[in-house]
C-alpha cells in the first residue's frame, strides 16, 4: 500500500513521542491504521487525508502513552545556556531568592482547547514553516534532519560531523524557538 | 529541579538521552506540575506539527554556508 509506506516513517517517529519504546510504537502506527480504515467512510474531506491520518495518529499514541510510564536509559549533561537561546523568556518564571524561584510565574496555557482546525491548518504550519526560516542556519539544518525529514539523532551527527551532545542542543533551541513562536500565533488574544 | 531547569531538558527527556535518576525527577516534576506538563505537551505538539512540513517548505541550506556554519560547533564539541 503506497500511502502506508509513504507516511510509515513519520508515523513512527510521531508514535515514538508518546510511548517508550520503538516496538510500541510500530504496534501504535498499525492501531491507528486500523482507525482509519475504520473510520474511513466517515472522512468527509473537510481536512487533507494526510492531516486526519496523522490526526487518528496522535490521538492513539496519546491514549497508548498514558498507559504507559515511560522508561529510558542513556546519559547527557545539563550546561547552562546563553541567555538569547533559553527555551522561555526567564521573565516568566519567579525570580530567586523566592521561595518557588524558578517556577513557573506566567505558566503556558494549553493548546487543548485550540480547535483541530485551526491547530492543524495551512495558516497555523505556515507560522512553523517561518519559524524554522529564521532560525541560525545550524539550529534550522539540525529540526529539517530530525523533525521534518525524520532522521534519527545518529544519523544527524553522522552527516554533520557533530557530537550527540551538540546535535541535541542545536535542536532543543530550534524547536524551542518554534513552540514560542507558536504560543504566540496560537495563544490567547492580547490587546 | 524547578521549572525553569526542566524546560532546558524536554529534548533530552523525549531522546531518552538522560540519566535515569534525572529521568525519574523530570517525571516527578511532571507528575504535579501542571505548567510544565502543559509545556511539554506543546513541545510535542510543535513536533508533531513541524513533522507535517512537507520537504519542500522547509529547503536545505546551501552546502557551502552549511559547512562554514557547522565549524564552530565541530571544533567546540567535546
Amino acid at each position: 500500500m503506497m500511502l502506508a509506506e509513504r507516511y510509515q516513517p513519520s508515523m513512527l517517529r510521531i508514535a515514538r513521542m508518546y510511548v517508550s519504546t520503538r516496538a510500541v510504537a510500530e504496534e501504535v502506527v498499525q492501531e491507528a491504521w486500523v482507525g482509519v480504515l475504520k473510520g474511513l467512510d466517515g472522512f468527509e474531506g473537510r481536512s487533507s487525508l494526510r492531516t486526519w491520518i496523522f490526526r487518528i495518529l496522535v490521538n492513539t499514541a496519546k491514549t497508548r502513552g498514558q498507559r504507559e510510564a515511560r522508561s529510558v536509559p542513556f546519559s547527557s549533561l545539563w550546561s547552562p545556556t546563553p541567555e538569547a537561546e533559553r527555551p522561555v523568556d526567564p521573565e516568566r518564571f519567579l525570580p530567586e531568592g523566592q521561595r518557588w524561584s524558578g517556577h513557573w510565574a506566567d505558566a503556558p496555557a494549553s493548546w487543548e482547547s485550540v480547535p483541530e482546525d485551526r491547530l492543524l491548518s495551512h495558516e497555523t504550519l505556515a507560522q512553523v514553516g517561518q519559524a524554522i526560516a529564521a532560525l541560525p542556519p545550524t539550529q534550522r539544518e539540525v529540526i529539517r534532519l530530525r523533525d521534518v525529514l525524520g532522521w534519527t539523532s545518529a544519523e544527524v551527527c553522522n552527516a554533520l560531523e557533530i557530537s550527540e551532545t551538540n546535535q541535541r542542543v542545536l535542536l532543543h533551541r530550534a524547536r524551542a524557538k518554534v513552540r514560542r513562536a507558536l504560543e504566540s500565533y496560537l495563544g490567547p488574544e492580547e490587546g | 529541579m524547578n521549572c525553569q531547569e526542566l524546560v532546558e531538558l524536554i529534548t533530552d527527556y523525549l531522546d531518552g538521552a538522560m540519566p535515569e535518576v534525572e529521568r525519574r525527577s523530570v517525571d516527578e516534576h511532571l507528575a504535579a506540575c501542571d505548567g510544565c506538563t502543559t509545556y511539554l505537551e506543546q513541545f510535542r505538539t510543535t513536533i508533531v506539527l513541524t513533522g507535517m512540513l512537507t520537504e519542500e517548505q522547509v529547503p536545505p541550506e546551501a552546502r557551502d554556508a552549511l559547512l562554514e556554519a557547522f565549524r564552530g560547533w565541530r571544533t567546540a564539541s567535546a
